[in-house]
């Protein structure tokens, strides 16, 4: 009975009675869900152009922020480096679809998820060779990033909300627009969703697989970068980011692979629900459920919705 | 030349269906079983047994178990390395709490608790499949995981929360604990990779294994034929948990000697769906080259710059063979998508009509 009470009803009246603590709560979970959502969109675009799970995005964002602040600390200007790591993503993105995606084209599915595999371990070698293996310190200020925290009072408290955050939400949203706009609009984006829906179709009308594919993989490519910025910012660069990737999985699970719309739900229900079950729920189990909460939460949706939120409905045929 | 089935006739079904159709791969199955049980106990070191061979075979066996859920019925699976941590536990748990029972028992035992903990992760299956299968088996990895550090009852209490293989004797021979010599443990786990192996070959090339294969390759005209589906493919999650429970324990016990809940993390998953992709998915055969590949491959990539008196840093060393492995695999998949066992498969065929093409 006790327990019951404090599983079912323990965890709202705490939220009935601190509603400050709640909004808070909730605030960070949202900010946690946009940076899940943006690294979920990277996987989605690839995986929508290419059938490919890429499972590389996780160290693509680790990469593209460790070339921007290796390359700062090498003396190069803030936003010369900003330049350069965008030059160098599309410069993966070609060898990429060159070196790799290219000879593979037409093998099944787990073989080009195997690939990325590859490409992860190359990555994460090259990448400490460079710039070697230690967590460093995003160049926030010099990017005009802004810190510190606005605090208001409100609901008999106080929230206290990182600037950082606010930015990293606003850029999120801005980035997420374009990319609407882009798919809705552009030739490119036209093509690109011709080519989701088909390829044989999308190459029967003239669309160059091969160009669709790195201008894909570059996309994701700037995709990780500002994943790489906000997320380091708010932390460090560090290899360690890389597991985030995983943590994208339960949001494209939740959302569908193939739904831009559903990487961002996804990743906020995600992000939400995973804060709101550690701080209320947390405490029952002893802490740490936030890392598998995420999961449960997602094969939950699953096991009613197995395309996800906001996937195209599987049909299958004999 | 020499590898040629010419003459060698077949008077009965049960010849026909011999594992080893021919006298040659017979010959072969014997000689590389007398090199494993005589000549390397004869004349290998303790390095060799330890750093090499123990752990190739334990790894060799979680391939096959993941090879039997991933390859021949199509589920994948990220899962392996908490299936095998399960497995780890329970012989753990088993042989504290019943010291006078012979430790093989309970690593043979451990499996079933592998499969149940399996048979449930496993249910969602029958809804989801493909990457989307792979996401409800990442929930066991990070839940299990999470069970290994945050239940102290499964560790016995103990203050550094890690696993230490305790002394146990089988026939009056250490078998576990420090006392034991590397060759019995080399012993212990051959024995169990053969006897294990054996299995697997007769399990696959059965009914079971028929309607493995007929769900890998569509389970909604397996179902038509009257295949139970919920029961395949439970049964598969099942049996290859058991596999990879018991390499978990063997992996502790026989090799390790004592272990804490980072083992079992879902690096190990990646790195055993590494063994079996590269090894070929639906070939146990592909399940050993894909082990030896991927575990003995990094140990020589950081021998060569020493045997070579080449003054690298080994920090540099490190960065370069992640980089030479991961060009490699994307080498391997490009070259042969389907596995070492399909080149092997095709250097037999090679031999066979040798000195013809074809």
């Amino acid at each position: 009975m006790d327990l019951l009470y404090k599983i079912f009803l323990d965890p709202f009246v705490q939220m009935g009675t601190a509603p400050d603590l709640l909004v808070q709560t909730l605030w960070e979970g949202l900010v946690g869900g946009v940076l899940y959502a943006l690294i979920a969109l990277g996987f989605v675009l690839i995986f929508k152009a290419s059938g490919v799970f890429n499972f590389a995005q996780g160290i693509m964002v680790v990469f593209a922020a460790l070339t921007l602040v290796g390359l700062n600390e090498r003396g190069v200007p803030a936003f010369l480096a900003l330049a350069l790591t965008v030059v160098v993503m599309l410069v993966l993105a070609v060898a990429v679809e060159r070196l790799v995606l290219r000879p593979l084209v037409n093998q099944s599915d787990i073989i080009l998820f195997m690939a990325t595999f590859g490409i992860t371990y190359f990555l994460i070698g090259f990448g400490e060779l460079v710039f070697g293996g230690n967590p460093k310190i995003m160049i926030a200020r010099e990017l005009y990033l802004p810190t510190g925290a606005v605090e208001f009072k409100t609901l008999g408290g106080f929230v206290s909300l990182q600037k950082l955050d606010i930015a990293a939400a606003i850029i999120a949203s801005l980035m997420v627009a374009i990319l609407a706009v882009f798919f809705q609009k552009t030739r490119i984006g036209r093509a690109l969703r011709a080519v989701a829906d088909s390829h044989k179709a999308a190459l029967s009308v003239g669309i160059s697989l091969d160009q669709i594919w790195v201008i894909v993989w570059f996309t994701a490519g700037i995709v990780a970068l500002a994943t790489g910025i906000m997320w380091g910012a708010r932390s460090e660069v560090s290899f360690a980011l890389q597991i985030i990737a995983l943590k994208a999985l339960p949001v494209l699970i939740l959302g569908g692979f193939t739904s831009i719309p559903g990487a961002i739900v996804g990743g906020l229900i995600i992000g939400i629900g995973e804060k709101l079950g550690e701080f209320y729920w947390g405490p029952l189990l002893g802490s740490g459920i936030e890392s598998w909460l995420a999961y449960v939460i997602a094969l939950g949706f699953l096991v009613f919705r197995p395309q996800g939120l906001f996937g195209e409905k599987i049909i299958e045929r004999i | 030349m020499l590898y040629r089935e010419a003459g060698q006739y077949k008077t009965s079904y049960a010849a026909d269906m011999a594992v080893f159709p021919i006298l040659q791969d017979r010959i072969g199955i014997a000689v590389i079983l007398a090199v494993a049980f005589i000549v390397i106990p004869a004349t290998g070191n303790a390095f060799l047994l330890n750093a090499i061979m123990i752990p190739f075979l334990v790894f060799s066996l979680a391939a096959i178990g993941l090879n039997l859920l991933t390859g021949y019925t199509g589920l994948l699976s990220l899962g392996t390395g908490a299936f095998m941590g399960v497995g780890a536990y329970a012989c753990y748990k088993l042989t504290t709490a019943f010291p006078n029972v012979s430790v093989l028992v309970w690593i043979l035992a451990s499996g079933f608790f592998s499969a149940a903990v399996g048979v449930l992760f496993g249910l969602p299956s029958l809804r989801i499949k493909g990457f989307y299968l792979a996401v409800a088996t990442l929930a066991a990895q990070f839940f299990l995981q999470w069970c290994f550090i945050r239940i102290p009852w499964l560790f016995n209490y103990s203050v550094s929360g890690a696993l230490e293989v305790p002394l146990r004797t089988s026939f009056g021979v250490a078998v576990t604990g420090p006392n034991a010599t590397p060759l019995t443990r080399y012993f212990v786990v051959l024995s169990i990779v053969t006897l294990m192996t054996w299995l697997a070959s007769n399990l696959v090339r059965g009914r079971i294994g028929r309607m493995w294969m007929a769900v890998r390759d569509m389970d909604i005209a397996a179902e038509l034929i009257g295949i139970r589906l919920l029961r395949t493919k439970l049964l598969a999650f099942a049996v290859s948990s058991f596999y990879c429970g018991v390499a978990g324990a063997m992996m502790v016990f026989l090799w390790y000697g004592g272990a804490e809940a980072d083992v079992f993390a879902i690096d190990q998953s990646f790195q055993i769906l590494f063994m079996i992709i590269i090894g070929g998915l639906g070939t146990l055969i592909g399940s050993f080259f894909g082990a030896a590949l991927i575990f003995i491959l990094p140990i020589l990539l950081r021998a060569v710059p020493e045997t070579l008196g080449l003054p690298i840093h080994p920090a540099t060393v490190e960065h370069l063979t992640f980089m030479i492995l991961g060009s490699l695999i994307v080498i391997f998949l490009i070259a042969e998508p389907n596995g070492l066992a399909r080149l092997w498969q095709i250097a037999k065929q090679k031999l066979r009509v040798w000195p013809f093409p074809y």
